[in-house]
């Protein structure tokens, strides 16, 4: 571990509490990350339950090849980004960028897969209004929440994708050294991030295929 | 010295280097990562934000002097009474004691050297001026007429007015709850100073510990909700319409999911800020610590369980109804405890009135009277005749107001020698405490009796026989009025004349009065070290009266 070269901030009396104290730190909003997804999904539990076949005719539209080909390349992300951790615990810099730099082009490659989703979504009718293909009205409701909860998840993604490259751009200038404390912030994050779109995955694109 | 309200500072001694004369640019304000300092950049921004928000209900209050629409529109009206709502809850009320007295006060207490994270705690200002500002802006360039609540449909297909973007402004604020939260229980768990076991923590911090656990079990859950209020109304999006199938009773749980929370977000912090105050003004140890301790945890954990109170008139089924009113009436437990142990507390104490304590009575009598009648609409019967009425204004306004601001007012006067270095008047500061509590009285006392009788909250125009109730209380409301203004004229004197204080001028105990007032940047000189519990003013075995760990110093108000 590059532990020695991590800068020691006030107030922490040494780097081990400091470290601690970020993961910590980090571990306490994602559950209240949990919570503000939870209000989410309880939405989508009791209209689910109020409306069992609107549900199944809704979900039946959705796409599962983009579903799954993005739980790939999300899964895949992860992976990479803990194999950035434990190159950088191991000192290998070159590789441990790379690894980075994998992870935020996974990340982006799942944002561009979304794209060429929403726009199938727009052109077969699926954005809620007066234009709506589907029947009955409450089929909207799964549609409404399909797009709340992938668009929330992708400006997440979004901020993730923008730590882990200002994460790579402060290790490529040398500003901060490998294994700092912010690197396993936002591995965190990214992992956070990565399990919601697991929940996500099963409740929008599994249904349709049951 | 009971009456030293003019008496000058001594001749200017050079006075040491603190953290308020270490950098005076305005620049070094803005960009301070000092907890203490950023505890005044809040103190500052909310005192402003409370008087925006009394404003508003002051035009309320001129307005309901006569029966009939007066002054403003019944639009207006509408606006004005949710800008009330929605600043004093989210820019005064819920910010209020821990962003203020919670962030200077945390790490000394604890004996660290500031919050776990002093740059996200910065952030968290920033958040939250930008949320109330642009709140604010809209408020009043718009305005909003759902109220304070948002309740859907009307907030989301009806309302007219900005009701997405005061959604929005909120949001924002949210986070700024989010991160304090997440930066005291960061700095409680892990910087306490050696010595300084779970079980020493002044109960204040353990007030703080117990908010924090709510904000961020709770504020999450409102910004969910309001981010589904904006889909629906600015995209469309079919969250909560019953003209898709929507259910809008899901948005009420969701709301009081959080907002039931919130007020124990807003009455946890008073109960740590009486309970330093009595122990201290009555030379006694707080009665029962640790069923104090529990009793807070208590609160916190059982809060989360009684939001469908709000909702009995709803259309809940019957068994919510009834399991709902149980916990309600279960989360009266433990505050009836604190009741009880600051009661005990006091009980052959040495009490002095000083004006920290007679705000910190002032907190007991009106939180009891407040919790009290919160059991009439715990209760499923009672909340039918009493739901949407005056009864309900006058029960809320009893905790948040007669609990949380005298607390808030209280703790500003007890801790204001350590924020500035100096003392406030203390007969300008007695006269406006007992003001305070005679103008509250006066203005809420009669809403009790017009909401039994079955005056309805929220309309402008009302039946004749309720004008003598709301011409008590607008009058109420003036008194509370200059009650408000006199600690904002004479604190402000006293931040230049007012006579220095010393370290520990009330001769307290608790790690923030062992360093200098005002305290230096990094708060201690060194790291202190913690030997014993708080509250040592008495020993616990001879409590005849007449021994003191911690004799009042020479110099104190006596
Ligand atoms: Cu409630």
């Amino acid at each position: 571990m590059s532990d020695s070269a991590t800068i020691l901030r006030e107030p922490w009396p040494n780097i081990e509490r400091q470290r601690y104290g970020a993961a910590f730190g980090i571990w306490i909003f994602l559950v209240t990350e949990m919570l503000f997804f939870g209000a989410l999904f309880l939405n989508y539990a009791v209209n689910r339950s109020l409306h069992p076949e609107a549900f199944r005719i809704a979900s039946h539209e959705t796409d599962i090849v983009y579903g799954t080909a993005n739980t790939l390349i999300l899964l895949t992300s992860s992976l990479v980004m803990t194999l950035a951790e434990r190159v950088a615990a191991a000192n290998w810099r070159r590789l441990a960028l790379t690894c980075l730099i994998v992870t935020a082009s996974l990340g982006l490659a799942f944002l561009v897969v979304k794209g060429f989703e929403y726009s199938d979504d727009l052109s077969k009718g699926l954005l809620p209004g007066p234009n709506f293909a589907l029947e009955p009205p409450s089929t909207q409701l799964f549609w409404g929440l399909y797009w709340i909860m992938t668009v929330v998840h992708a400006i997440h993604l979004t901020v993730g994708i923008g730590l882990v490259v200002w994460l790579s751009v402060l290790i490529a200038r040398r500003v901060v050294p490998l294994g700092t404390t912010a690197s396993e912030v936002i591995s965190l994050y990214w992992h956070f991030v990565d399990v919601i779109w697991l929940t996500v995955y099963a409740l929008i694109y599994l249904p349709g295929v049951a | 010295m009971t009456d030293t309200t003019l008496e000058f500072a001594p001749a200017a001694e050079p006075l040491e280097k603190n953290y308020l004369n270490e950098e005076t640019t305005l620049w070094s304000w803005l960009t301070t990562t000092d907890h203490k300092r950023i505890g005044i950049l809040y103190t500052l921004s909310i005192t402003f934000f409370f008087f925006i928000g009394g404003l508003a209900i002051g035009v309320v209050r001129l307005e309901l002097m006569t029966p009939h629409a007066d002054i403003v529109s019944a639009e207006a009206y509408n606006r004005l009474f949710s800008l009330h709502g929605i600043i004093m809850v989210w820019f005064f009320l819920v910010p209020s004691i821990p962003t203020t007295l919670g962030n200077f006060l945390v790490p000394m207490m604890i004996g660290a050297h500031d919050v776990a994270f002093p740059r996200l705690n910065l952030l968290s200002w920033y958040l939250f001026m930008l949320g109330a500002l642009f709140t604010l802006y809209v408020l009043i360039a718009g305005g909003v007429d759902t109220g304070w609540t948002f309740y859907t449909p009307l907030s989301t297909s009806y309302a007219t007015g900005h009701v997405a973007a005061a959604a929005a402004g909120v949001f924002v604020a949210g986070f700024s709850t989010i991160a304090t939260g997440v930066n005291f229980v960061a700095t409680i768990h892990m910087l306490r100073a050696p010595g300084m076991t779970w079980f020493r923590l002044p109960l204040f911090v353990w007030s703080m510990y117990a908010v924090s656990l709510v904000m961020l079990l709770a504020t999450p859950v409102l910004a969910m909700t309001l981010l589904l209020i904006f889909a629906e109304r600015v995209f469309g999006m079919p969250v909560f319409d019953p003209a898709q199938g929507g259910d809008p009773l899901l948005f009420q749980h969701l709301f009081w999911f959080y907002s039931h929370p919130a007020v124990y977000i807003m009455i946890l912090p008073a109960m740590g800020v009486v309970s330093e105050i009595f122990t201290c003004f009555a030379r006694r140890r707080i009665f029962g610590y640790t069923f104090m301790v529990y009793a807070l945890l208590a609160i916190a954990v059982v809060g989360f369980m009684v939001w469908g109170h709000h909702m009995f008139v709803a259309g809940q089924s019957a068994l919510a109804d009834l399991v709902f009113s149980f916990l309600s009436f279960i989360v009266a437990v433990p505050s009836a405890i604190k009741v009880f142990n600051w009661t005990a507390t006091l009980y052959r104490g040495q009490i002095s009135f000083e004006a920290p304590m007679l705000y910190a009575m002032g907190f007991l009598a009106l939180f009891t009277l407040g919790g009290l009648t919160g059991l009439h609409l715990a209760s499923v019967p009672l909340d039918i005749h009493l739901h949407d009425t005056y009864f309900v204004i006058a029960h809320f306004h009893f905790i948040m107001v007669g609990g949380t601001v005298s607390a808030f007012l209280g703790g500003i006067h007890y801790w204001w020698p350590k924020f500035t270095g100096r003392m406030y008047p203390e007969s300008w500061a007695r006269f406006a405490a007992i003001t305070m509590s005679i103008g509250f009285i006066t203005t809420f006392l009669p809403q009790y009796v017009m909401g039994y009788a079955g005056m309805p909250r929220r309309y402008q125009i009302y039946l004749p026989q309720f004008q003598i109730y709301h011409v008590i209380s607008s009058v109420g409301a003036m008194i509370l009025a200059v009650a408000y203004i006199m600690p904002l004229l004479y604190l402000g004197w006293s931040l230049l004349y007012g006579r220095r204080a010393g370290s520990n001028p009330w001769g307290a105990t608790g790690l923030e009065w062992q360093t200098s007032s005002p305290p230096p940047k990094e708060n201690f000189h060194g790291t202190p070290r913690v030997v014993e519990g708080p509250y040592v003013y008495h020993d616990a075995e001879t409590a005849s009266g007449s021994e003191q760990a911690a004799p009042r110093p020479q110099g104190a108000h006596r």
